[in-house]
């Protein structure tokens, strides 16, 4: 690819980012969008933004949906860029989703857990009509609250876990494999899978997991459990010598319990898939429990066959800043690679009219 | 958060003052310090500067760790007149925060001082935290499902 | 933490990156001394070897801290994050060094990935005065005078051996007061 002297190019592009200010900007006539009110109301585009964008600064992810008039990927392409201004001081402990101030949680496999069905500010429920009083900005009458004992919330891999019918948790004691400091490599551990996944393109993640539902991939899931809700994220300062609690997240968890049978030497046990992201990401979480569970089949001595069993296939594609910046990269200048194919086609129809 | 370990007896209330003041507004931390005794003069050892800290989630939520994301973090380290030390790490980008969150923290370690400290910035900020926490706790209880069992009736 | 912890640069953002811009050149033109501002070095460290540490290492980078460097420690974790290796210089991508350690003992990187070596930073008593060394290499027209008060006596030896290693191979930024120099693998050096 060769590099094509341009003249006149610095004021299109002066004139290009004039004319985006202004249409970003819309009618004047129209207030204008401030980032808190982004960062208030269009929460689940916060969300978004944060967990593919793998930056949990609600303000920031507000301020790119703002800058790039609401175009999530670019958005998430800003906070990227943004990053990697930043240092790292460390990295937290682990954090705990059983301690979760719990705001959602529902599972489809018990109906009477422990703690019970908590809606939560669920869309579930609504009918899926437009709702045209929006259109004005009436007052929002405070939701009801409740009086009652916190019930204690176990997680339903730890209540099934206790028949052992469900496959438990393996701890290891190594570190995390970081995909922002070393480049992918294959074979891929889990750990790597589930950070590819948490800030992987959610419309992608989406199709793979429904692909994994439609037969590619013969699992036959459950959600076992959905929680939401805040997490507090502690570090270890070498100052201190000890733990800090440092504020809080707010992240959804997925539980994903499917069937498997059993083998010669493991006795039949329900196997899981897991899925944790920024924010209120139930749809992101769901998809991404699908598709780790089906990226486990080699480890499950499975075959794998489904395009979402197929690990390099999905980490190559899941990430949509890398996959964008491929796309999009054929806006570039090919002229002299396509001045090359020009005269090969001419030449090749010349011979063929001989 | 679940620390019952004895030898980490001794930093339970630093944890606990760390974590309230890591949750504080500026505006309130401000306010707050303002209506305390006169404070020390404080020197800057580090930052305050903004970061990152990489979040780790379990695979499986309790298995071996991954790395989840990153989040903006703002720290900062001072050391008072009075010769304590006091350090901040919090969640966000806010300079200001961060520094007067570490001269909080210096200051509850002074024995002369952190009776009044507490009394004044920990426990009125704790308290609104917990009141913000049991409200969202609130509302999530009122969206609980009572299933009530069928009644099988008798004639 | 201990109470007698200086502070750090006085501006890190610029601090850092004028440090970096010193340290790029000195590779670049290897012998040619640089003079580094901004930090009050913790003893027994000298400024620019200090700078060079606040510059280069964060908490993911492997140092290895040479024993004399050790009242220095507590300041180097603070104000980097570096935990500092063990006795093995074997996962190490810098060494701090108050005399020059045995190079077989730190990486020095594969074929394929060069890069992956361990580069010392050393700090000598002085760059304007003792022994005169005569560098030629990349970067240098001709060749260029060194002089440091320092090093081993056989230092010629040791850094030709290393030198033959190339591409791999240990880098060296040498130290002394506010000022630096280095010595990229790919430059030769004898005796004058």
């Amino acid at each position: 690819m060769a590099y094509v002297a341009v003249k006149g190019g610095e004021r299109a592009i002066d004139n290009a980012h004039a004319w985006l200010a202004e249409e970003r900007r819309g009618d004047p006539a129209t207030p204008a969008l401030s980032v808190a009110q982004i960062e208030q109301q269009l929460g689940r585009s916060v969300d978004r933004v944060m967990a593919e964008g793998s930056l949990y600064d609600r303000e920031l992810a507000a301020l790119a949906i703002k800058q790039a008039q609401g175009d999530l990927i670019e958005a998430a392409f800003l906070l990227r860029a943004y990053r990697t201004t930043l240092p790292r001081f460390a990295h937290s402990k682990p954090v705990e989703t059983a301690a979760m101030r719990i705001e959602r949680r529902v599972s489809a496999i018990f109906k009477d857990l422990p703690g019970g069905q908590v809606l939560g500010p669920t869309y579930d429920y609504t009918h899926r009509l437009l709702d045209f009083s929006l259109l004005e900005d009436g007052a929002v009458a405070p939701g009801p609250s409740t009086d009652g004992e916190q019930a204690t919330m176990p997680r339903v891999p730890d209540i099934l876990g206790q028949e052992g019918i469900l496959e438990p948790d393996v701890v290891a004691d190594h570190e995390p494999g970081d995909l922002t400091r070393d480049p992918l490599s294959f074979p891929a551990p889990r750990d790597i899978r589930l950070q590819a996944l948490a800030r992987g393109d959610e419309g992608f993640v989406l199709g793979m997991g429904y692909s994994t539902q439609r037969g590619y991939g013969g699992s036959h899931p459950f959600a076992g459990e959905i929680r939401m809700g805040e997490v507090s994220v502690e570090i270890e300062p070498s100052e201190l010598g000890f733990a800090i609690d440092i504020g809080e997240l707010m992240l959804t968890e997925c539980q994903m319990v499917n069937q498997f049978k059993g083998s010669k030497t493991v006795p039949p046990q329900f196997t899981r898939g897991y899925g944790l992201v920024f924010g209120f990401g139930e749809r992101k979480a769901m998809a991404m429990a699908l598709v780790d569970r089906a990226m486990r089949a080699g480890e499950l001595g499975e075959d794998a066959t489904a395009p979402a069993q197929n690990v390099e296939f999905v980490l190559y594609h899941s990430d949509n800043i890398e996959a964008t910046g491929f796309v999009e990269h054929l806006k570039l200048p090919h002229y002299v690679d396509f001045q090359s194919e020009l005269q090969n086609v001419r030449r090749m129809r010349a011979e063929v009219a001989e | 958060m679940n620390d019952t370990a004895l030898p980490d007896q001794p930093h339970q209330a630093r944890r606990r003052w760390m974590a309230v003041l890591a949750r504080a507004h500026a505006g309130s931390l401000q306010s707050l310090l303002a209506d305390c005794g006169a404070l020390p003069a404080h020197a800057v050892l580090r930052g305050p500067d903004g970061g990152l800290v990489m979040v780790r989630g379990r695979a499986g939520g309790g298995g071996a760790a991954f790395n989840l994301g990153e989040m903006t973090v703002t720290r900062c380290t001072v050391r008072t007149e009075t010769g304590f030390i006091g350090h901040a790490y919090i969640a966000g980008r806010d300079e200001k925060r961060a520094e007067l969150a570490a001269l909080a923290d210096a200051l509850m370690q002074d024995p002369d001082r952190a009776d009044e400290i507490e009394r004044h910035v920990i426990t009125p900020l704790e308290r609104k935290q917990i009141e913000h926490k049991t409200e969202r706790a609130r509302k999530a209880a009122g969206t609980r499902v009572q299933f009530f069992a069928m009644q099988t009736t008798r004639s | 933490m201990r109470s007698d912890i200086s502070p750090g640069f006085a501006d890190p953002v610029a601090g850092t990156q004028a440090c970096f811009r010193s340290v790029l050149d000195a590779m670049s033109r290897p012998g040619r001394l640089q003079s580094i501002h901004g930090v009050s070095a913790p003893p027994p460290l000298c400024d620019a070897a200090a700078a060079v540490l606040l510059t280069l290492i964060d908490h993911e980078t492997g140092l290895w801290l040479d024993p004399d460097v050790e009242p220095a420690r507590p300041w180097i974790t603070f104000h980097t994050g570096a935990s500092g290796l063990g006795c093995h210089g074997r996962g190490a991508a810098f060494a701090m060094a108050l005399s020059l350690p045995d190079l077989a003992t730190l990486p020095a990187g594969s074929d394929e990935m060069p890069e992956t070596s361990a580069t010392v930073i050393l700090q000598v008593s002085s760059l304007t005065t003792g022994r005169c060394f005569v560098l030629q290499g990349p970067g240098l027209r001709g060749s260029a005078d060194l002089r440091v008060d320092g090093l081993p006596p056989d230092f010629a030896a040791i850094w030709q051996r290393n030198h033959a290693l190339f591409p791999r191979g240990i880098d060296l930024i040498l130290c002394a007061g506010n000022t630096l120099t280095a010595l990229p693998r790919s430059v030769s050096v004898r005796e004058a």
